[in-house]
């Protein structure tokens, strides 16, 4: 049987590794800085640290050990109240809003990326304990971190509808796209730029609950500012008539979507429009309760 | 914490001044479609407010 130290800090390594592992940037382009990094992967290690002591600690008939889980919950709440904040801080420097949705969806994954650490380092420690072996013990450690990033992985727009490139003219001063009359724009040089440089889009929702949970507007804004940082936006805060529009048709549920991005490549733009991450807070099966599976026949 | 009134019209530039009968916001009367897009133009970029055709000559700015 290894030590307690020994065990103690490969759970708290792996932990961490589980941590660094979730730590990447990513579509969200955050955390971006060093700082970022130190200040997740230490919050990160002290929470790999706190599972891994858990086990070695209550078999020393420990049992204070267990508080200490409680407040290393507590401490995670605190990360996704930091996040919140630090986002809701920046919201007004952004050219094109996160909207709270999508705030609250980060915060929540900072927090939950947290636990994946102390479960790690948790199960970790368990796995040496039980076997009495390190390898198995971390390789029981690793599978967990991995099938645990498989499952908070979240599903994305292009999981649940068609992402396609639509036509767009003017109708008068009202923007049309395939029928949906997205914003009326009164200023003569703005409809020349749209029509020169804009691009417009068309989700179509596949079913029921993807209809449900892209007529969230959280949903659609996160799909606006997700697209308008990859692709960059053709506006300054002064131009509010630059700013990209969602709007849903209501009787097809179609969601069509105009933008002027500063590389105007429909390709990159649909495929951008794709990865967004379906938000905890938009999703909605109603096709998997009894009354909205029947209504939908 | 800032605090801003939104949905709100700011201002109605008008070709016609017959069409803008009163409100709550400033009305300028322009001589032409020229002047009509100038103004709004420039009250756009002041107020960050967005400009909207009403089809009859009267143009709104409206903060959203």
């Amino acid at each position: 049987m290894p030590k307690d130290v020994t065990i103690i800090l490969i759970g708290t390594a792996v932990g961490t590794i589980a941590r660094f592992y979730s730590l990447r940037v990513d579509y969200r382009q955050y955390p971006g800085y060093p700082q970022g990094y130190l200040l997740h992967l230490t919050l990160g290690m002290i929470a790999a640290a706190l599972g891994a002591v858990a086990l070695p600690a209550l078999l020393k008939k420990e049992y204070a050990a267990v508080t200490f889980l409680a407040l290393a919950t507590q401490q995670f709440r605190e990360i996704r109240n930091m996040e919140r904040e630090s986002l809701i801080n920046i919201e007004k420097t952004e050219l094109v809003k996160r909207g709270d949705a999508y705030i609250e969806d980060i915060a929540r994954k900072f927090e939950a990326r947290n636990y994946l650490a102390l479960l790690t380092g948790l199960i970790t420690c368990g796995g040496i304990i039980v076997t009495k072996r390190l390898d198995i013990g971390i390789i029981i450690g690793v599978v967990l971190l991995i099938s645990l990033k498989f499952i908070l992985t979240p599903k994305q727009v292009g999981d649940i509808a068609v992402v396609r490139q639509a036509e767009f003219k003017f109708e008068g001063t009202l923007l049309d796209i395939e029928g949906n009359k997205l914003t009326n724009v009164g200023l003569r040089e703005a409809r020349e730029r749209y029509m020169e440089r804009g691009l417009a889009l068309v989700i179509e929702p596949v079913d029921d609950d993807a209809n449900t949970t892209l007529s969230n507007l959280g949903q659609r804004q996160a799909i606006l500012h997700d697209v308008s940082i990859q692709l960059g936006i053709r506006r300054e805060n002064d131009e509010p008539e630059f700013t990209p529009v969602a709007k849903r048709d209501s009787t097809t549920g179609r969601i069509a979507i105009f933008m002027i991005p500063y590389e105007k490549d429909i390709e990159c733009m649909i495929e951008a429009a794709k990865r967004v991450p379906i938000l905890e807070s938009s999703r909605r099966l109603p096709l998997s309760s009894e009354a909205g599976s029947q209504a939908s026949d | 914490m800032e605090i801003q009134l939104t949905k709100q019209i700011i201002a109605i530039v008008t070709l016609d001044k017959e069409k803008v009968y009163a409100g709550s916001a400033p009305v300028f009367v322009a001589e032409d479609e020229e002047e009509q897009q100038r103004i709004a133009m420039y009250i756009t970029r002041i107020t960050f407010g967005m400009v909207h055709d009403l089809g009859n000559g009267v143009l709104i700015i409206v903060k959203h």
